[in-house]
C-alpha cells in the first residue's frame, strides 16, 4: 500500500494546520514531526501516506490525497463538481461578505467546497466515496455538502454500492445559518434510505471531526472507524472549558479515548486503510448475495418476521 | 423613522432578532411542562434511557391530547437555580436523547402520534456528555425520528438551539411561536467565533436570520403562531392557541393517515424525507 501515493503531484506536504509553518524548512524538503520531533524527509513521509515512520503520527491530508490513497490510480469519477455555495442570509461578518470568504477558501484549498464525492474503484471493487476537505473553511457543513452527499448516497442506492465517508469537520457553516443546521437532518435522512436498501455505510473519522457532522450521519454508520490520534467530539474543547470550567481528562476526545468509551468499532492505521476497506466491502458483498439475507428481505417485504430461526448455513436455497 | 408610515408600524417598534432571543429565553416563558399541564390529560411521565440514567432536561411520556393517546417529548429548563441544577439549564445530556429515542420507538410500535416541544439553548457541552457519546446520541435520535412510522408535530416554543434542538425536531409539521428562535449556534457563540467577541451577539443574531419570520420566509416552517403579547405575559392564551394549532395539524395528518392502509406509512415517511431533502441553498456553474 505504501507506494499507492507515489508519483502524485498533489501529494506534497502542505504547510497548513499541522503546526508545520513553524517547523517547516525551506521548500518543504524536510518536515519536523510535531509529535516526536523527528526531522523527516518529506518524500519519505509521502511514501508512508503522511504518517511519521518514527512515531506513527498521522499528519492531516487533503481530500485529494485521501482519494489517491483509497482508489486505483485515475479511477475516481467525481460527481457534482458544478455545485457552489449560495449566500441565502447575505451574511457579512468582520471579514466581510460570505462570498469573499468562499473565494479565499477556494484559493487556499483548490476546491470549490468542503466535500468531494464520486464513484471510486479500488482493486475492482466499486463504491461511493465521500471525503471532507478541511482546508476549505474548516470542513464546515453547509448546503452544498448536504446536497452533494445526498446525491451521492442516492446514486449508491440506485447502483447498489456501499458508501465510505471520510469525515473531518470544524462544525456547521455559520454563514449559512439554519440552512446548515438542516443539513444534519438531510444527510441522516439520506443514510436512513441507504440503510433501508441494506447497503452498508462505513464512516472514517479523521482529525478533526466536531459538531454537526459528529452529531449526524458520521456516527450512525454501520461501522465507524477512526485514524490514530484524531480529535473527535461534539463540543469543542474551548467551549467545554468555558461553559463547565471542568479540567479536561488526559487524552480527552482522541480516537483512543472514544474507542475506550465504546464509540468506535476500530482505530485503523492509514497504511492499513485500503486493505481494511476491501475486507469490509467483501464481507458485505458476500452477505448481500447470501440466502440468509434474501430470506430476511422476503420476510420484511411480507411484513413478517422470519417464522423460524434463520438458518446460517447459507447453502440452502431460499423458498421462492 | 418617518412620520408618513401609517400602514405598517414603524420599524423601530418591531422587536430585533436579539429582542426575540431574550423573549425566547425569558425564564417565565411557558415551557414543556406548562404545555403538558395545559393541553394533556392523564399524563404519565416516563423516565430513563435504560443505559445510564434519566435526563431531566429532556422529558417525555404518554398522555391524552384531544381524546387521542400521544407520546410527548420536550426540553425543560428551570425557572430558578435549584431547578436549573436539576434540569441542567435545559441542556440535555446523551441520556436525554437516548430516552427520547426509546420513547419515539415505543410510539412507533404502538402507532401513537408524537408531539415535541423544542426549547433548549443546545445539547450539554460537558466532559461526561462527551465521554458518553453526545454526538452519537443526537445522531441516533435523528435517525430514529426520520423513520418513525407515526405522524409527528413539532413546535418550537422558545429557543431552538442547534443540534440539541434539531434532535427532536424532524417531524411532519413544524410550528413556531412568533418569539421563538431557531439557530445553528447561539448568537453569543456565533459572535465569539466570527466576530471574536461574544459581546457582538446582537449583530450575530440579526445576521443569522433566526426568527420565526425568517424561517417562514425560507419555507422551513408550516405555521408561525403569532404572539399578540409575549408568551410569558399571556401564558394561558398562548398555550391554548398552540394547542389549537397542534390539534389542527395533527387532525390533518391523522385523517390522511391510516396505518393499516397499504403504503400509508411509506407515504408519510417519503413526505417527511422530502421536507428535508429539498432544504439547502446552492448554485450551479453550469459546467460539469
Amino acid at each position: 500500500m505504501r507506494n499507492l501515493l507515489q508519483g502524485r503531484g498533489k501529494f506534497r506536504p502542505k504547510s497548513q494546520d499541522d503546526h508545520r509553518e513553524e517547523n517547516a524548512i525551506p521548500e518543504d524538503l524536510w518536515v519536523k514531526c510535531p509529535k516526536c520531533g523527528e526531522v523527516l524527509y518529506s518524500k519519505e513521509l509521502a511514501n508512508n501516506a503522511e504518517v511519521c515512520p518514527k512515531c506513527g503520527h498521522h499528519f492531516r491530508i487533503t481530500a485529494r490525497q485521501r482519494i489517491a490513497l483509497l482508489t486505483d490510480n485515475g479511477s475516481f469519477e467525481e460527481w457534482d463538481t458544478d455545485l457552489r455555495p449560495d449566500d441565502p442570509l447575505e451574511f457579512v461578518d468582520l471579514q466581510g461578505p460570505y462570498p469573499n470568504k468562499i473565494r479565499s477558501a477556494e484559493k487556499k484549498s483548490g476546491e470549490h467546497e468542503s466535500l468531494v464525492t464520486g464513484l471510486a474503484t479500488l482493486k475492482q471493487r466499486r463504491y461511493v466515496l465521500i471525503v471532507a476537505e478541511f482546508n476549505f473553511l474548516g470542513a464546515s457543513m453547509g448546503s452544498v455538502w448536504g446536497e452533494k452527499l445526498t446525491r451521492a448516497v442516492e446514486r449508491a442506492i440506485e447502483r447498489e454500492l456501499p458508501v465510505l465517508t471520510v469525515n473531518a469537520s470544524g462544525g456547521a457553516r455559520m454563514h449559512e445559518g439554519v440552512f446548515s443546521l438542516m443539513q444534519m437532518a438531510k444527510t441522516v435522512s439520506a443514510f436512513e434510505r441507504l440503510g433501508r436498501a441494506r447497503l452498508p455505510h462505513f464512516s472514517l473519522l479523521v482529525d478533526p471531526c466536531y459538531g454537526g457532522v459528529t452529531a449526524s450521519y458520521a456516527t450512525v454508520a454501520d461501522i465507524i472507524l477512526a485514524e490514530p490520534g484524531a480529535m473527535i467530539g461534539f463540543a469543542g474543547q474551548r467551549v467545554i472549558e468555558q461553559v463547565t470550567r471542568q479540567k479536561l481528562p488526559e487524552g480527552f476526545q482522541t480516537a483512543e479515548f472514544l474507542f475506550e468509551h465504546g464509540m468506535l468499532d476500530l482505530i485503523v492505521d492509514r497504511n492499513n486503510l485500503p486493505a481494511m476497506l476491501l475486507n469490509l466491502i467483501d464481507h458485505h458483498q458476500r452477505l448481500s448475495r447470501s440466502p440468509v439475507t434474501t430470506r430476511i428481505e422476503q420476510a420484511a417485504t411480507n411484513g413478517l418476521a422470519p417464522a423460524e430461526p434463520v438458518a446460517t448455513s447459507g447453502r440452502k436455497e431460499p423458498a421462492s | 423613522m418617518s412620520q408618513s408610515e401609517t400602514a405598517n408600524p414603524p420599524a423601530e417598534q418591531l422587536p430585533t432578532a436579539m429582542d426575540r432571543v431574550r423573549l425566547a429565553r425569558d425564564p417565565q416563558r411557558p415551557g414543556t411542562l406548562d404545555y403538558i399541564a395545559g393541553l394533556i390529560d392523564n399524563f404519565v411521565e416516563l423516565h430513563g434511557d435504560r443505559v445510564f440514567g434519566d435526563d431531566q432536561a429532556l422529558i417525555g411520556g404518554i398522555g391524552e391530547f384531544n381524546g387521542r393517546s400521544v407520546m410527548i417529548l420536550g426540553h425543560q429548563g428551570g425557572t430558578n437555580t435549584r431547578e436549573n441544577l436539576i434540569r441542567n439549564f435545559g441542556m440535555p445530556r446523551p441520556e436525554g436523547y437516548r430516552k427520547a429515542r426509546r420513547l419515539m420507538h415505543m410510539a412507533g410500535k404502538f402507532g401513537m402520534p408524537i408531539l415535541t416541544f423544542v426549547d433548549t439553548s443546545g445539547a450539554d457541552p460537558g466532559v461526561g456528555s462527551e465521554e458518553r457519546g453526545q454526538g452519537t446520541a443526537i445522531a441516533e435520535c435523528l435517525l430514529e425520528m426520520i423513520g418513525e412510522p407515526v405522524p409527528i408535530v413539532v413546535t418550537i416554543i422558545g429557543e431552538g438551539g442547534s443540534g440539541g434542538a434539531l434532535a427532536i425536531s424532524l417531524g411532519d409539521r413544524l410550528l413556531m411561536l412568533e418569539n421563538a428562535v431557531y439557530a445553528v449556534a447561539s448568537p453569543e457563540a456565533c459572535a465569539s467565533i466570527l466576530w471574536k467577541d461574544s459581546g457582538r451577539a446582537a449583530d450575530a443574531a440579526a445576521t443569522m436570520r433566526i426568527t420565526a419570520a425568517d424561517l417562514d420566509r425560507f419555507g422551513m416552517i408550516d405555521e408561525l403562531i403569532p404572539e399578540e403579547v409575549p408568551a410569558h405575559k399571556a401564558p394561558h392564551d398562548t398555550i391554548k392557541r398552540v394547542g389549537e394549532k397542534i390539534a389542527g395539524h395533527l387532525d390533518q395528518l391523522t385523517s390522511s393517515f391510516d396505518p393499516d392502509a397499504p403504503h400509508a406509512i411509506e407515504q408519510l415517511l417519503n413526505a417527511r424525507h422530502d421536507r428535508f431533502r429539498r432544504l439547502g441553498a446552492w448554485t450551479t456553474t453550469g459546467d460539469v
